[in-house]
């Protein structure tokens, strides 16, 4: 097998000269070696970087702090999605006391959710979004929602808790 | 009939080639490879269409797991992670370190122990700490050790920046608790490490 010919070139007659060995050297087992080498390599490395999602909170007051009065928003263009303990998707526009619109259940996908913001955003000039997570929700849902955010391209949404009044509309929808 | 003779030849292969193929793939490997690092929880972190990449150095990470244990890590990018450990027992004179915890502290990945049991954690040696059952970093507003060690992280190191890996199925309450902890400490921007999906905008032009 292996490639280790020594050619002879020295006659019978001729026993001064050395024999002249070939320089040829077997590499398979390098080549081996190499490869076995490049698959750990392969099999170790990180190629990809993990991505990343930026988040910007606003800041909270502090004491001390001159008062800061809450920006006026108009009821009417505010969407509120609420994401519930079974992975259920809600939404309204408008107050919780007096909806616009009224709450009806949507889901995570293209023709759910995304196509609701995307009629709205399209409706509605500076709307805003209001995500409450109810204290059951996943962390995917949220990053889910957040990330329909960005896909849809609405600019202005923030992460409040859920209001009393509508825990109340939720609990009227689930019963019928 | 004349027979037609076919020379036999030799079946050996001239390996340099090869060979030179596969010590180029290994040298492109080792000079590109970063090795996966040694976490001591498994994460499954939700997917979004963000394209933003992570830096390797100057970072403080959070971890979520599952169950909704809190885990702390920083890079050690100018021995800030010395500076960390030194901060923390000017902070906590009870802590008195050893040069030997102080090893461990560096080379250890994620940290999820409260303070007290930092002490016995980082002197049990490499395989005990791998085993050892992190019980997660406290963020109770009565104990939240996790606000000192933000606040000690970034006096360590003032470019740091802020990311939260949590896991798809840990509860919300728990992120918000960390953000709420992040906010008290005046970090009102930070990133959520997440897999890279399909953004469906750009799918609709191809």
């Amino acid at each position: 097998m292996a490639e280790l010919e020594q050619k002879q070139v020295g006659t019978k007659g001729k026993k001064k000269g050395r024999k002249k060995m070939s320089t040829r050297v077997d590499l398979t087992p390098m080549v081996d070696l190499g490869f076995l080498l490049v698959t750990f390599f392969m099999l170790t490395t990180t190629f990809s970087k993990p991505q990343t999602m930026e988040i910007n909170m606003p800041v909270k007051p502090r004491a001390g702090d001159p008062p800061v009065t809450a920006p006026v928003v108009a009821a009417s263009k505010t969407v509120h999605i609420i994401i519930d303990e079974e992975n259920r998707l809600f939404w309204y526009r408008g107050l919780a006391t007096q909806p616009l619109d009224p709450l009806a259940e949507t889901n995570f996908s293209a023709l759910g959710i995304r196509k609701v913001l995307l009629e709205k955003n399209s409706s509605i000039d500076g709307m805003i979004v209001l995500i409450k997570p109810t204290n059951g929700a996943s962390y995917k849902n949220v990053v889910d929602i957040l990330d329909e955010m960005n896909i849809t391209n609405v600019k202005r949404y923030a992460i409040v808790d859920v209001d009393p009044a509508d825990f109340d509309l939720l609990k009227e929808y689930k019963k019928i | 009939m004349p027979k037609v003779k076919i020379p036999r030849k030799s079946t050996l292969i001239d390996m340099t080639a090869m060979c030179d193929v596969a010590f180029l793939l290994l040298t492109f490997f080792m000079l590109t490879t970063q090795f996966k690092s040694d976490e001591s929880v498994i994460v499954d972190t939700p997917s979004s269409i963000s394209e933003i990449k992570l830096p390797d150095t100057d970072i403080m990470n959070i971890t979520i797991t599952k169950e909704g244990k809190v885990f702390f890590s920083m890079d050690n990018k100018n021995f800030s992670r010395e500076k960390l450990l030194a901060k923390m027992s000017e902070k906590y004179p009870v802590l008195q370190f050893t040069a030997e915890e102080e090893k461990a502290f560096v080379l250890t990945g994620s940290i999820g122990v409260p303070l007290n049991q930092l002490k016995d954690y980082l002197g049990r040696d490499d395989y005990e700490r791998k085993i050892y059952n992190q019980p997660g970093v406290p963020i109770d507003s009565s104990n939240n050790e996790l606000g000192v060690w933000i606040m000690q992280g970034r006096l360590s190191n003032p470019n740091v920046r802020i990311t939260i890996k949590g896991d798809q199925g840990c509860p919300w309450p728990i992120v918000h608790k960390v953000i709420n902890t992040l906010q008290d400490k005046n970090v009102n921007k930070f990133n959520l490490i997440t897999d890279l999906e399909a953004d469906p905008n750009k799918l609709k032009g191809m």
